[in-house]
């Protein structure tokens, strides 16, 4: 990348002071900036991207500018901690150059009044988030504000992309380059498998595939990554890695500070205990989590920062940007799930680009080893596996026009050449675009109209804008992509126990310890046990739309082992690689903690597939006939495929019982023998696990499928149908959900065609159901699945049933609970 | 628990209750019912169906307040409401109050709905009963409007009361949750003590209140009920000690 070099003299003595060297890649940009050519930079953290993002402005606005001349530079990050530590960040340069840069942030922490003063009088540098750039863009005075504006810089931009947010995000990019012509939009990327999808999302596309530049800064020191293998043979399934916890402690006294990264918060919440029971030396670690209270997380960032704790146990929730002080061990206790995710995640260690990262993987079962292995392998070849590119949602697009209608009105043909200008969009349809359009307005049915109710009309001058100013409230209240689950409160409480063999006395309620969703609760009955803010919790009652709990006896075994799989599924290129690995005997030796006998013994007593083909393996245990598959799609994808099979053999007659899903497998439990119908040719596998499934089977489960009904329930709140729920409204999530599943029923039966049923199908096709992914396996698997009956279980599926009573079998309830309910009742009464 | 519960309950009830499910109905007062898996209710002796809480145009009411729902729940009831008249061939209804989600629904109807409704009044007795939604009924409803009934000592009323006589009534909307296998399933409900029945909301965006909810204490003390669950083919009985709160 050629660039001019000469940075002004200010500019070139500051970094001399601080002993440093302007990095070829901070140079590039400040070159790209003065041609007025946006830049995609993708560097390795440590790298000085925040500094080398806005340079260019620095370096512009050290140059004087008339007094009031508006914004100059907006900054825009996934999270408002991170645009607060950037402030801070660019006070260093500011300070030391002495340059005439106003600097702010704005949140939704930000004051009412300094919101106001900053549409008024607006700094030279905006720093702030998605939702707030779609608040100002539908402010009347968007056009004033923006109009001036020279550059945009996108943070963690590959992190915002995979997201709705990124839609919304895509949506204001596409405003402010029609607002601020001749605006050089700069986005900030880790390493990405395709970096020319993100140089097109920063561009208008037009058809002929524009891109903006590319700045690489060169990789920085080769991490230093290794498997922990505490024990010679890890068990076959489960997630908790107890047997590594020692030397995980050791690792933690070896070192300064050390994050300890895990897939889900009861995993975090098992691991922390743990630690704690061998923390012989008391050391300073903390708890980091999504359910934990806000103010208790708040504590332990700050500690964090001031470098007073030695480990924290985290979740995700620490994977962005944010330099948490002097980390320089990272532990990922389980699967990394993801190549690219497991880089970032070693990214947090040694924010310094010479020396090298250290990691340390710790697999807690014998698949887990198998995916440790070929996530490292990627690491070492420095191979990505980032998501393919979104299509826009067309629920973010109905959020963005009523914002668009609040901002002063729009002419229909111009915002959808705007719109399909931004690459997530450029696929969009004029009748998709229309729809959503009458779906703002009139909600877009086709047999009954609303037009007396419209929220958006078409004025005389052809622009259409919003019915009445109460509708810009409704917009400013709903925006933003981010539609929490609803969460209820968990409480401890003490049971006054009455006399022996009487029921508990009441509960008082003692102080709130964090919130768990409230799809979980539904789960709990009394007298259940599980793990949460580092304590075995026993499940009370629930009072007052709160869940409350009492401390157990010390030694207590949690019963509910909930969210023990993972919340993001094992990648389809992981998935790929270990399918290799167990097709391929020579690479066993590699494999520690038992998993060369293992799988030796497996291909004695069983077999072991192809890297293209589909294992099924039928057996007979303890009276039932079970079937296990072996398709390493991922959880999500096999719970849905879980779900339609246990349909068909239901229809076939071959009476399932049961389910249960795992990364790697699913085994289908039921009364009739699998392996004697598929012999006698009364089932064949090609025609089970045929394309077809996702035909009627699929339809027909949708109509009544919970998650289908929670993916519904994010789409009509984004859209707007359906109004987010605030704290202190008097409104409960149980009664919106409610109300969000009578509608889809409504809606699914008289108008299937509707623009947000079919939003919704986009979404269950990536998200909760991952249908695309499983449609992709039954095509690969046609005409390759390979059965084996067996007498009994194989040493594979041990690893898959074992999860039988760890995960939750068989997501949805069925009426047959309704049934056994009955059946005692009446047991009962006749006895 | 289960035991606690009978013998807290005085059992017997229960037990009697628990036996009509069986038959596939159940008794309020001197009535033998069945309730269906509609929510509606059929009184064999009087050829009477009873319905509650239609609350028709529920859906454009939210969208006067810019809520654009889709527009098809009035639809949507009345054709339920046609397929269980169907069924049963009742000789009278009688809709136990809000059937009318607000003052201006009755306007806001449209033409086919309006068809429709009359269609199903031909030929039956049609008795509405006022709500705290619709205290007054239009003429153009058809029909005849009541504030309360009696059939054979039970009353039918719109709000339950708590104490007196036997009676049928609506209002609450009560739903059960039902936990089994680790899981919970969350359906619309009968709950009755054999002496009072609370139907469950007909209407198809008319939402559900748990049956543990306080609101129903008053009217069962003790949970001193049974459930009568809606499910897709049939209607299952359900005792409190089955149920789960929200």
């Amino acid at each position: 990348m050629s660039a001019d070099p000469a940075l002004p003299q200010a500019f070139a003595d500051w970094f001399a002071a601080r002993g440093w060297v302007p990095r070829d890649h901070q140079l590039a940009l400040v070159g790209l900036a003065r041609a007025g050519t946006s830049a995609l930079l993708v560097a390795p953290p440590g790298a000085g991207k925040t500094l080398a993002g806005f340079l260019p402005s620095l370096v512009d606005l050290a140059a004087g500018r008339p007094r009031g001349s508006g914004l100059h530079t907006l900054y825009i990050s996934p999270l408002k901690a991170l645009a607060t530590d950037v402030a801070r960040n660019l006070e260093a340069p500011i300070a030391g150059m002495q340059l005439p840069v106003r600097v702010e942030t704005r949140t939704g922490d930000t004051p009412a009044h300094k919101r106001a003063r900053q549409m008024e009088r607006p700094p030279d540098i905006l720093l702030t988030t998605p939702e707030q750039l779609a608040l100002m863009l539908a402010h009347r005075e968007a056009i004033a504000l923006f109009g001036g504006l020279r550059r945009v810089v996108l943070d963690e931009l590959h992190a915002l992309v995979t997201s709705k947010r990124g839609d919304l995000l895509a949506l204001g990019l596409a405003r402010l380059q029609q607002l601020a012509p001749g605006l050089v939009a700069v986005g900030l990327s880790a390493t990405v498998r395709e970096p020319d999808d993100l140089r097109r999302w920063l561009v208008p596309q037009d058809g002929s595939g524009a891109m903006a530049a590319l700045v690489e800064a060169r990789g920085g020191a080769r991490a230093d990554i290794r498997i922990l293998h505490s024990a010679r043979f890890l068990p076959l399934a489960g997630h908790t890695a107890l047997a590594s916890m020692p030397e995980i402690y050791r690792a933690i006294t070896a070192h300064r500070t050390t994050l300890v990264f895990v897939n889900t918060r009861m995993q975090a919440e098992f691991v922390f205990q743990e630690l704690w029971r061998i923390n012989e030396e008391g050391l300073a670690i903390a708890l980091h989590h999504g359910s934990l209270d806000v103010g208790q997380r708040r504590k332990v960032e700050a500690a964090m920062v001031a470098g007073s704790l030695r480990a924290v146990v985290c979740t995700s929730t620490l994977d962005l940007g944010i330099d948490w002080g002097d980390v320089d061990l990272v532990v990922n206790v389980g699967a990394p799930k993801g190549a690219s995710r497991l880089m970032q995640r070693i990214g947090r260690a040694n924010h310094r680009l010479d020396e090298p990262s250290k990691a340390l993987l710790v697999p807690a079962n014998r698949f887990e080893i198998l995916e440790c292995r070929a996530a490292l392998d990627a690491v070492a070849e420095a191979a990505q596996d980032t998501p393919d590119p979104r299509t826009g949602g067309l629920d973010v697009l109905a959020q963005h026009v009523l914002g668009m209608a609040c901002a002063g009105g729009f002419d229909a043909d111009e915002l959808f050449a705007e719109v399909t200008g931004a690459a997530v969009y450029a696929g969009l349809t004029r009748e998709d675009f229309d729809a959503v359009l009458a779906f703002v307005a009139t909600g877009g049915y086709a047999l009954a109209s609303y037009e007396r109710f419209a929220k958006i009309r078409r004025g005389s001058d052809g622009l259409w804008r919003i019915a009445n100013p109460r509708l810009g409230q409704q917009y400013r209240m709903n925006v933003g992509t981010i539609v929490e689950e609803p969460m209820l409160k968990v409480r401890l409480g003490r049971v006054r126990r009455a006399a022996a063999g009487a029921p508990s006395g009441p509960v008082r309620g003692g102080r709130v310890l964090g919130e768990v969703e409230e799809y979980f609760a539904e789960t709990l009955t009394p007298g259940d046990t599980f793990i949460f803010a580092g304590e075995v919790l026993r499940y009370e009652t629930m009072a007052e739309n709160e869940v409350l709990v009492t401390r157990t006896q010390p030694g207590t075994d949690p019963k509910i082992p909930a969210y023990a799989g993972g919340k993001f599924p094992l990648s389809s290129f992981l998935a790929v690689r270990v399918r290799a690995m167990l097709a391929d005997p020579a690479s066993w030796p590699r494999l520690e903690g038992g998993v060369a006998e293992w799988l030796g013994t497996q291909q004695r007593k069983s077999v072991l597939p192809g890297r293209d083909e589909l294992l099924v393996e039928t057996f007979p245990r303890g009276g039932r006939f079970f079937l296990v598959a072996y398709p390493f799609e991922g959880r999500l994808a096999h719970q849905t495929l879980g779900m339609l099979l246990t349909r068909r053999l239901d229809r076939a007659r071959l009476r399932p019982l049961g389910f249960v899903a795992t990364d790697y497998g699913l085994a289908v439990w039921g009364l009739a023998d699998l392996s004697a119908a598929l012999a006698q040719g009364r089932l064949t596998l090609s025609g089970l696990f045929g394309e077809d499934m996702l035909g009627d089977d699929l339809e027909e489960w949708l109509s009544e499928s919970a998650l289908m009904k929670r993916t519904f329930r994010h789409c009509a709140i984004i859209a707007g149908l359906i109004e987010r729920r605030y704290p202190g409204q008097e409104k409960t999530g149980r009664q919106i959900t409610m109300s969000s599943d009578l509608v889809y029923d409504v809606l699914r039966r008289h108008e299937p065609g509707h623009i947000l049923l079919k939003a919704t199908r986009a979404d269950a096709a990536t998200g909760l159901l991952d249908l695309k992914r499983l449609a992709a396996m039954l095509s690969r698997i046609r005409g390759r699945i390979v059965h084996k009956a067996l007498e009994q279980v194989s040493p594979l599926a041990i690893s898959v049933m074992l999860e039988i009573g760890r995960e939750a079998v068989y997501g949805e309830a069925s009426e047959d609970v309704l049934a056994e309910a009955e059946a005692e009742l009446l047991g009962e009464a006749m006895a | 628990m289960r035991q606690d519960a009978l013998a807290n309950d005085g059992g017997g009830g229960q037990v009697g209750v628990a036996r009509a499910a069986m038959a596939a109905g159940l008794r309020v007062g001197a009535l033998d019912c069945v309730a269906d898996r509609s929510g509606a209710l059929f009184v064999e002796r009087h050829r009477l169906l009873a319905v509650a809480d239609l609350h028709l145009e529920k859906g454009s009411s939210f969208a006067a307040r810019g809520a654009l729902l889709p527009p098809y729940d009035s639809r949507q009831t009345l054709m339920a409401l046609a397929a269980t008249i169907a069924r049963f061939d009742p000789a009278m209804v009688v809709v136990l109050g809000d059937t009318l989600h607000d003052r201006g629904a009755f306007d806001r109807l449209g033409g086919d709905e309006r068809a429709l409704i009359a269609g199903l009044q031909a030929g039956r007795d049609w008795l509405w009963l006022t709500g705290n939604h619709d205290p007054a009924l239009p003429l153009a409803l058809g029909g005849s409007v009541h504030a309360e009934l009696t059939f054979d000592g039970v009353a039918l009323r719109h709000i339950p009361t708590s104490g007196g006589g036997a009676e049928l009534a609506g209002h609450l909307h009560p739903a059960a949750r039902v936990f089994g296998r680790g899981r919970t399933l969350r359906r619309r409900c009968f709950i009755t003590d054999g002496h009072r029945c609370v139907l469950p909301a007909f209407g198809a965006y008319a939402g559900g209140l748990n049956v543990l909810d306080r609101a129903f204490a008053p009217l069962f003390p003790g949970r001193g009920f049974t459930a009568h669950v809606l499910g897709t083919d049939r209607v299952y009985a359900v005792d409190p000690a089955r149920l789960a709160s929200d």
